[in-house]
């Protein structure tokens, strides 16, 4: 990997703060940095065919509509799906898993149906299943957390004998950077009946991921962490379930005929993909797979690696700091949170500010996970391809001023 | 070092005065900050009159919102909870001696206003009461 010329690809590094410092941008578990190719080719779009897809005839719109659908293509190719009939595209992650909990949960639980859910979720693949909990009487069961961070797989082996319909799993904690055991869960999953959700939106940036090898049912990630724009997501489902589902939002471009009293929906997979979609979006997503296809996904991951290994052991290092979650640093994500026992996760991650170091303070979307670790919130450092040792150091050093100021010695 | 941390500050945030709670209290409410987990309850013991005579604050959260409560509380003993009703967002600023706050911290260190408003109405405040 090239990183001098990786840096300079992202407009956004290029530019200093009042005080003359570089962005350390240690965010990208939340969203991460545009390279200029994505930038340009939405405003490529936008500046010489902008129109709307599906319908024109006329030569701007047919441009604008391959240029759409050829990013379906590459993200089909991207996960190893078998069609492009599988790849549905929304807003982002959370809208795939809600799509899901609408359409099929809706079609397919009924009270007293069990689903298994984990202590180390999103709140976006929580919320829509309690949701559904709440309206259809469905059973919620959740994998515990060893004290390591990891799921406690024998609990789910018992929970499995439930005959639950539905497994919802992340396949890279946001918070902890835990990667589960996916495809022997899922196998699991399958073998007990249960269809299987895994939740890709911390696994498929950094990650190969082939979703016909680990055979996830459903598969949701977002555009805007593996960098591509805000506003596009996608949910992969298998054909044959989707087939089956009820469409989700009703309108324009989900449906192939409409009378005064009914309508008859569109085939896969605009059946899902009601309304004008965000099209900048994905042309913008597009340029993005294609930049991380030239690094390669393997690169990507070894570099991610290298950076977590090196700023564990240097967090460590720190007096009162604790690391929550996995302390190995092979096969795990780059998501880093800790605590440090003298001072809150709001006041370190203003002192890093002013150090022009963009950290996350708070429960990162997964207050559950927060209290089964006992703590009200934490800080989190996240690496992505831009990022270097460097930025380690400069996270190591803004902590020692966040220790002159706190520190009780 | 920056205005946010200044002496005065992490003084009241490390050794508050007003910490604790009071048993049994003439007017107690709590809240939190959902963007971060903050919590605090406040308590106040208040005469005939309606003068606050004594007040405490407990809970957990960061510097800017407990060494906020701190200030705060400091700052109302003996007086009439009439007049605690028309305190503002600017009071608090000028308690903390901050001129500017970006909108998420501002949430910190008005959680105290809100709480006691609520303790005073009974009621949650929003923010957008403040």
């Amino acid at each position: 990997m090239d990183e001098k010329q990786i840096i300079q690809d992202f407009p956004i590094f290029s530019q200093l703060d009042r005080n003359g410092k570089t962005l350390c941008y240690l965010d990208s578990a939340a969203t991460t940095q545009k390279p200029l190719s994505v930038l340009e080719a939405m405003d490529t779009y936008y500046k010489t065919y902008n129109a709307n897809i599906h319908r024109g005839v006329y030569h701007i719109s047919e441009l604008a509509t391959e240029a759409h659908e050829t990013t379906r293509e590459k993200v089909r190719a991207w996960i190893h799906a078998r069609s492009t009939t599988e790849i549905i595209f929304t807003r982002n992650t959370t809208e795939s898993i809600n799509l899901v909990a609408y359409s099929w949960g809706r079609k397919n639980l009924n009270a007293g149906d069990h689903i298994i859910l984990t202590e180390m979720e999103h709140h976006s693949n929580l919320v829509p299943w309690q949701i559904l909990a709440e309206e259809k009487g469905v059973e919620l069961d959740f994998i515990p957390i060893t004290d390591a961070g990891e799921l406690d797989l024998e609990v789910y082996r018992q929970l499995l004998e439930k005959h639950p319909k539905l497994v919802c799993a992340t396949g890279m904690s946001n918070v902890m950077g835990t990667i589960p055991p996916s495809k022997e869960m899922i196998s699991a999953a399958h073998a007990a009946g249960a269809l299987f959700l895994l939740d890709g939106a911390q696994m498929v940036p950094h990650m190969q991921v082939n979703i016909r090898d680990l055979d996830a049912d459903f598969f949701a990630f977002s555009a805007h962490k593996m960098l591509g724009p805000t506003g596009i997501g996608v949910l992969y489902g298998k054909e044959s379930l989707l087939e089956a589902m009820p469409p989700f939002l009703g309108g324009g471009d989900m449906i192939k005929r409409v009378h005064l009293r009914s309508f008859s929906a569109n085939d896969l997979p605009y059946k899902f993909e009601a309304g004008t979609p965000a099209i900048a979006e994905a042309i913008g997503f597009g340029a993005a797979i294609d930049y991380l296809a030239q690094i390669g996904m393997d690169a990507v991951f070894e570099h991610e690696s290298e950076i977590t290994r090196y700023a564990i052991h240097e967090l460590m290092k720190i007096p009162g700091l604790k690391i929550i979650g996995p302390l190995t640093s092979s096969n795990r994500g780059s998501a880093v949170s800790f605590t440090l026992d003298y001072v809150h996760p709001h006041d370190v991650a203003q002192i890093l500010d002013r150090e022009n170091i963009c950290v996350r303070a708070g429960h990162h979307c997964a207050m559950p996970l927060h209290e089964r670790c006992n703590v009200d919130a934490s800080t989190r450092a996240s690496f992505y391809i831009y990022n270097s040792l460097t930025d380690v150091d400069r996270l190591i050093d803004g902590l020692k001023i966040v220790h002159q100021l706190f520190g009780q010695d | 070092m920056d205005d946010l941390y200044r002496e005065n500050i992490l003084d009241h945030y490390k050794n508050p005065i007003y910490k604790g709670t009071l048993e049994p209290a003439d007017l107690s409410f709590e809240d939190e900050n959902p963007l971060c987990g903050d919590h605090l309850r406040i308590d106040l013991r208040v005469d005939e009159k309606g003068n606050v005579t004594d007040a405490r604050f407990s809970g957990h959260g960061c510097a800017i919102s407990q060494a906020s409560a701190d200030l705060l509380l400091e700052s109302i003993i003996g007086k009439n909870i009439e007049d605690l009703k028309k305190l503002t967002k600017e009071d608090i600023l000028d308690l903390l001696g901050i001129e500017e706050l970006g909108p998420v911290r501002l949430k910190c260190a008005l959680l105290s206003l809100k709480v006691l408003k609520g303790s005073l109405y009974g009621i949650g405040q929003k923010d957008e009461d403040l």
